[in-house]
């Protein structure tokens, strides 16, 4: 029995003299959503397309359900879903058509393929515009049917590539609440993101990217505490951050610091102490060397 | 509801075909241009051939029997080199990847283009009959003449839309497909089709009788109205039939080695 639903060892990928991944080792535990945090070009995309055998990895494998993704490719292919970085819908046809389409691909009867195309338009919000070309949809409209596409049959793995990139709030949240209810009803999740908030809201852990390793994994709470329990903000009098400074919270600590930096603003800048953002996590994370040292100190 | 749904068996070939063609009608139904381009041009190249260069070539105004099987193949390649741009078209967007990582055959989605590529051709073929009887097309074919003229046309509508669709997949964009697709449209006018190979100079006419649109040509003309046919009738079937092997070879290869690159 595996408690893993996807399991990474090793995988190392290069495009001609650039390496992209460079051993990705990780576990996504099964019923869970892990997301994949980095700054554009950190080989998140590529690491989901080997997983979702698009092509193979140089060195490593990877399973899904216990199933390699190079070698047993046809069986990892009935047990995913992948929906790329950009709408991976067809423009030309509607709504409805998408629906009808990817059901039919997937195995379902015809009239199987309208009972479980009306269910989805209807649970994404889709059934006014199930008749127009989606060449005339919205941003968070096409990713929505997106979504519904994924999940013409129930596959146990999801790969979502950036799914709201490029969208606004309002899109951005209802996208949220939809994914949240695909994790309550037990599928795997693997879901890149550049958003720190998304991450933190949508998975119950974290595996940050960057240069073609993984920085860091945990939850949210463990990533954050590795830069330490409290953040002290310098505000400037026009209430912007001039610096951010870890600190374990201690009086002591506080108060040394505050000798430090005392003398190098000026006297009307505010300070603030709060918990560290995932921004402060990422920050420390994948910024170049010395910079991670400045900020890490 | 998904959750009490056992995941199906995946979708049988028959199935995916008949989805991926589905679809590509679909797509050309759709797209204005291009369908009043298909119905447009057998037209207006069949009205041009008659009235304003028959007149010059055949001063005896029997050109448009000549000329009927040339403007078929030259509609029938215009209307298959679109199949380069679809097929380009479709590797390039997201939902290539999302076919390819469903356990279904994914190459269907490029048969798809061919089967509607060969329905509109058929579609434009019949035009260009259609308006050549009303300028005085009158073919002596029989039922066999006809369905055998039939037949060789859709082996070469098949086997220049999978050489079409075999550019479409290793140019790598819609316009790099579309510009080399046009290379192959100039082929009729190198061939029998609107004068015979004869009344070229030499060093033309050894390329214009070698090339595979001449006995193609001559084969559908001397079944539709009786000139000699020769060794033409089995060089047609062999250069398509050729063709279509390599083709699909090609298509299939290219297909497979694109793998997820865009």
């Amino acid at each position: 029995m595996t408690i893993h639903s996807i399991e990474i060892a090793g995988i190392r990928k290069k495009f001609g003299e650039q390496t992209v991944l460079d051993g990705i080792h990780l576990n996504v535990a099964k019923g869970s959503v892990l997301a994949l945090l980095g700054p554009n070009g950190a080989g998140k995309t590529t690491l989901i397309h080997i997983l979702s055998t698009l092509f193979p990895p140089d060195e490593g494998n990877a399973r899904i359900e216990g199933h390699d993704v190079v070698t047993a490719r046809d069986e990892v292919r009935r047990l995913i879903s992948l929906t790329g970085q950009f709408a991976a819908v067809d423009e030309v046809l509607t709504g409805y058509e998408n629906l009808i389409m990817m059901c039919r691909l997937s195995g379902l009867s015809a009239a199987q393929a309208r009972a479980q195309t009306a269910e989805l338009l209807k649970r994404f919000d889709l059934e006014g515009a199930a008749h127009k070309r989606v060449k005339a949809y919205s941003g968070g409209m096409r990713r929505r049917l997106d979504l519904a596409v994924s999940l013409v049959v129930r596959r146990p793995v999801l790969f979502l590539d950036e799914p709201t990139t490029g969208l606004d709030t309002v899109s951005r949240r209802t996208l949220w609440d939809m994914i949240l209810q695909l994790k309550q009803q037990g599928m795997t999740i693997l879901l890149t993101t550049q958003y720190l908030e998304e991450a933190e809201l949508l998975a119950d852990e974290i595996a940050v990217l960057n240069g073609g390793h993984i920085v860091a994994s945990g939850t949210a709470a463990a990533l954050k505490a590795r830069v330490g329990s409290e953040v002290i903000e310098l505000r400037s009098s026009s209430d912007e951050v001039i610096r951010t400074i870890p600190t374990d919270g201690s009086v002591q600590h506080v108060r040394h610091t505050l000798n430090e930096i005392a003398a190098l603003y000026p006297a009307d800048s505010t300070i603030t102490l709060r918990k560290p953002s995932m921004d402060d996590v990422f920050v420390a994370l994948t910024a170049p060397q010395q910079s991670k040292e400045a900020s890490l100190a | 509801m998904n959750q009490a749904q056992p995941v199906p068996k995946p979708a049988s070939l028959a199935v995916t075909n008949a989805v991926f063609i589905g679809r590509s009608i679909r797509h050309s139904l759709r797209n204005v241009e291009s369908l009043m381009m298909a119905i447009m041009l057998p037209v207006m190249l069949m009205l041009l051939f008659t009235y304003v260069f028959g007149g010059a070539i055949d001063p005896g105004g029997d050109y448009v029997n000549y000329v009927v099987p040339g403007i078929i193949l030259l509609c029938a390649g215009f209307g298959s080199s679109s199949t380069a741009v679809d097929v380009a078209t479709d590797m390039t967007n997201g939902i290539i990847d999302r076919f390819r990582t469903m356990p279904i055959r994914s190459l269907s989605i490029v048969t798809g283009h061919v089967a509607a590529s060969l329905v509109r051709n058929l579609l434009a073929t019949a035009i260009v009959i259609g308006v050549a009887w009303l300028v005085g097309f009158r073919p002596n074919a029989s039922l066999a003449e006809w369905l055998g003229a039939l037949g060789l046309i859709v082996l070469f509508i098949l086997a220049f839309t999978w050489l079409f669709a075999a550019i479409g997949l290793v140019t790598g964009s819609p316009s790099a497909a579309s510009g080399y697709g046009f290379m192959l449209l100039f082929l009729p006018y190198l061939s029998s089709a609107f004068v015979p190979t004869s009344s070229m100079p030499s060093w033309l006419q050894g390329f214009a009788n070698h090339q595979p649109i001449t006995p193609v040509i001559e084969t559908i003309r001397g079944l539709l109205t009786g000139t000699p046919i020769g060794d033409y009738g089995w060089q047609a079937i062999g250069w398509s039939a050729a063709i279509l092997v390599l083709a699909l070879a090609w298509s299939a290869f290219s297909f497979r080695r694109r793998g997820g690159r865009r």
